[in-house]
């Protein structure tokens, strides 16, 4: 029959239309601006509206979710940061659109190349997202951050210096605690058998 | 390696006839037939119609710099199976021509353009050999190995700017905007007045003009910025009245040159940008390029991360045709509703993408060896939940929706109709080639990673218009969908890595040639090593650059509205057409 096919089409779309309304709601006040609401409209089982209401609502991110890195760096009992990084190049070397700019400190006593970086820089502008410096950084001192807002005024001001990269372990193991404590757990055992 | 080649050439009488035309190719690592330049039409006619050789996959070139050579690699296929038969023509660098193809194998036309616009290799008797990719005044051919843009670095990364120097650098001011291009001798922008279109529209073919209807010819510009063209591609049509005579599609607009950057690259920097090529499929382009460098590596993957690339491939399937199918309906005029509808399912796909990747599009998730990180637990139990519960549900719903609306029937059936000897000829594969009738799937005709282990179904339909490429993707997710519920069956615990992971990989001196079955169509990689961390020689056989070859086939004879349609059922990526 000629124009079957065309109500049964109008058929699914009016069904997703009232589910927009009755399905979607059914959590009633607590839809909008609450985890277990957002979470409902971000799941398999979800009929009806998809859609996250940023920037008021923001949905969980995946520990492995990735934008741009930063430099993980302790305290130490001074207070004075003391970034991991070594300066050993490897994720400049590893790094497909060559974005990380790094120089060794020299240890001003010796006049020896020590093992700190004197400059790290970053130009967010070519980073690619890859997550390969922090892959391949065998020293856990580079990883990939969460946050994804990152627009300024002006372009000069998305060349990232090392002040601006770098982030306390703490942050790092609340945005990835997973690969935090596992990553710890090797890092104990390493160091283990030296105080031996 | 080489073994996929023996086995295809030692078909009754085709080494020694191949024996008797041309040598063996006895490089190390290398593997095929060397024919020579002026024998070349007359060996492939031969090989078509004696050996049933009759799908050209790919055709490439090759810089030998600093050796006065530059070599032609043809890709030679049957489209009932089997490993390609590698071909090349050695010639002179200074001054290389050669015979073209393009009028035997029609799919070579795009192909040789690039390699013209790209190599500066002439081939005599070529129909329309222009630039493709660059415009007509650009100076040179950017892959052969001399070649140097003007803001020119280094021959290869990493960079010694970077580290141990660290000379920090903001790339504008490096490369600063107007002054970041080169010209040819006695050019001067001021001077440059734009071509007219008179050599492209010289070469659209004039069709019969009708005593009865009084209409004029009239050419249409169809893009590059047009809603309907999914990104900057533009299609030139000649019309009479509202019918088709002639339509040229233009491109390159999105063109950076993958290919030379992926020399520039080490092995392992071009795989986040093969993300890049076609975005909506990121994983199964890794995939491709992963097995192309396994291949020349002599590495397998363990079992685990087979079953997880596979799930993967087939995930990004069923993402990349839930959107064709959608978009295909935004094209024919319902805005919209049904592309909203696919997105949602995509949504959830990619959700599983970020989990384990860390990204919904650029995943970068594949390694030489293996794939970067295990799934987590949980995303495998939500793959479970999508495969079995949601997906084959909204399937449903979309076939439900569309296959029998009377709209959509008559704008697709009898639209764009490509028949299977014109597909093949053309080199066109995947659902375009299946809905006319072929069934070939490299899933099955060159079975790759563990697909030999899956029980699934190669969609065929036999009218080759736009409504049963509607039909075979539709059917091709259900089948996707059955290999997964396999895959998630079957999966076995294990490492997912093979050695250890390495930022510098070694990869010995040859040439390989890996192809996937995209959801486009057959993704090829060609990457040739010397031993450098380097590849020498990176090619992408684009599936959806190479199905736009038939585009003028289908479109003549059709309504201006339909191009609009038929463009959509081919389905393309700019960001893989453009390279």
């Amino acid at each position: 029959m000629i124009g079957f096919g065309v109500l049964k089409g109008l058929a699914v779309t009016l069904k997703r239309f009232f589910q927009t309304y009755f399905v979607t709601n059914k959590l009633g006040r607590k839809h909008y601006h609450t985890p277990e609401g957002i979470k409902s409209r971000y799941d398999a089982s979800t009929e009806g509206i998809f859609t996250i209401q940023y920037p008021e609502e923001k949905p969980a991110l995946p520990e492995e979710f990735r934008v741009i890195p930063f430099l993980v760096y302790e305290l130490n009992s001074d207070g004075a940061k003391e970034f991991r990084c070594t300066a050993c190049g490897i994720c400049a070397k590893v790094c497909p659109p060559q974005c990380i700019w790094i120089t060794r400190k020299t240890d001003p006593a010796t006049g020896r190349p020590s093992p700190h970086p004197e400059i790290f820089s970053i130009d967010v502008d070519i980073c690619m997202n890859c997550g390969f410096c922090a892959e391949y950084c065998p020293f856990d001192a580079i990883k990939m951050d969460h946050d994804y807002e990152l627009s300024t005024y002006s372009r000069e001001k998305n060349l990232y210096s090392m002040e601006e990269l770098g982030k306390p372990v703490d942050y790092y193991a609340k945005i990835r605690p997973v690969n935090y404590r596992r990553e710890e757990t090797a890092r104990s055992a390493k160091k283990q058998p030296e105080a031996n | 390696m080489s073994d996929q080649f023996v086995g295809s050439s030692a078909i009754s009488g085709e080494a020694e006839y191949l024996a008797s035309v041309g040598t063996v190719e006895t490089r190390p690592g290398f593997s095929g037939w060397v024919i020579p330049a002026a024998q070349i039409v007359e060996v492939f006619t031969h090989l078509n119609q004696a050996f049933a050789n009759d799908f050209l996959s790919s055709v490439t070139a090759l810089d030998n710099y600093p050796d006065p050579t530059v070599e032609l690699v043809y890709h030679l296929c049957k489209s009932t199976g089997g490993g390609p038969l590698v071909l090349r023509v050695i010639l002179d660098r200074e001054n290389p021509v050669v015979p073209s193809l393009a009028l035997l194998f029609k799919g070579a036309e795009f192909q040789e353009r690039e390699i013209w616009d790209l190599f500066g290799v002439r081939f005599s008797g070529h129909p329309d050999l222009r630039r493709i990719l660059l415009w007509e005044g650009f100076d040179g051919h950017p892959l052969r190995k001399d070649w140097k843009e003007p803001f020119f670095e280094e021959e290869s990364k990493p960079y010694k700017s970077r580290w141990p120097e660290g000379k920090i650098e903001l790339i504008e001011n490096y490369n600063p905007f107007g002054n970041n291009v080169q010209y040819p001798d006695g050019f001067t922008p001021k001077n440059w007045t734009a071509p007219t279109e008179s050599a492209l529209i010289d070469r659209m073919s004039t069709g019969e003009t009708s005593a009865a209807l009084n209409t004029d010819e009239l050419i249409i510009n169809l893009g590059p910025q047009h809603p309907s063209t999914h990104g900057v591609f533009r299609m030139l049509a000649k019309t009479e009245g509202e019918q088709i005579i002639s339509l040229k599609p233009v491109m390159g607009y999105l063109h950076r040159n993958h290919e030379k950057i992926g020399e520039r690259n080490t092995f392992l920097q071009n795989m986040p940008y093969t993300d890049r090529l076609d975005y909506i499929t990121s994983m199964s382009n890794n995939f491709g390029y992963a097995l192309t460098v396994e291949k020349l590596m002599g590495i397998t993957p363990p079992e685990r991360a087979e079953y997880i690339r596979v799930m993967m491939a087939e995930l990004t399937r069923i993402a990349s045709h839930i959107m064709a199918n959608g978009f295909l309906l935004n094209d024919l005029g319902a805005y919209f509703t049904p592309s909203l509808y696919s997105l949602e399912e995509r949504e959830l796909i990619l959700d599983v993408f970020e989990a384990a990747s860390g990204s919904r599009m650029m995943c970068n998730y594949f390694r030489f060896g293996g794939v970067v990180r295990d799934i987590p637990a949980d995303t495998l139990a939500k793959i479970h939940d999508l495969v079995l519960n949601r997906l084959p549900r909204k399937i449903d719903e979309l076939d439900r929706y569309l296959t029998e609306n009377e709209i959509v029937k008559v704008r697709a059936q009898g639209v764009g109709v490509i028949t299977d000897e014109q597909a093949i000829n053309d080199s066109i594969t995947g659902p375009i080639l299946r809905a006319a009738g072929v069934p070939y799937d490299i899933r099955r005709a060159d079975p790759y990673s563990i697909y030999e282990r899956f029980e699934f179904d190669v969609v065929t339909k036999t009218h080759g218009d736009v409504y049963d490429r509607y039909l075979v993707r539709l059917e091709e997710m259900r089948q996707s969908l059955r290999i997964i519920r396999q895959v998630l069956d079957q999966i076995p615990e294990g490492p997912i890595m093979t050695g250890r992971p390495a930022y510098q990989v070694r990869v010995p001196p040859g040439e390989s040639y890996g192809r996937v079955e995209g959801p486009k169509g057959e993704l090829g990689f060609y990457v040739v090593s010397d031993g450098k961390p380097n590849p020498k020689r990176y090619h992408v056989r684009a599936p959806s650059f190479i199905n736009l070859t038939g585009l003028e086939q289908m479109c003549v004879g059709m309504k201006i509205a339909d191009a609009v349609t038929i463009l959509g059922s081919v389905d393309i990526i700019l960001g893989e057409v453009d390279r």
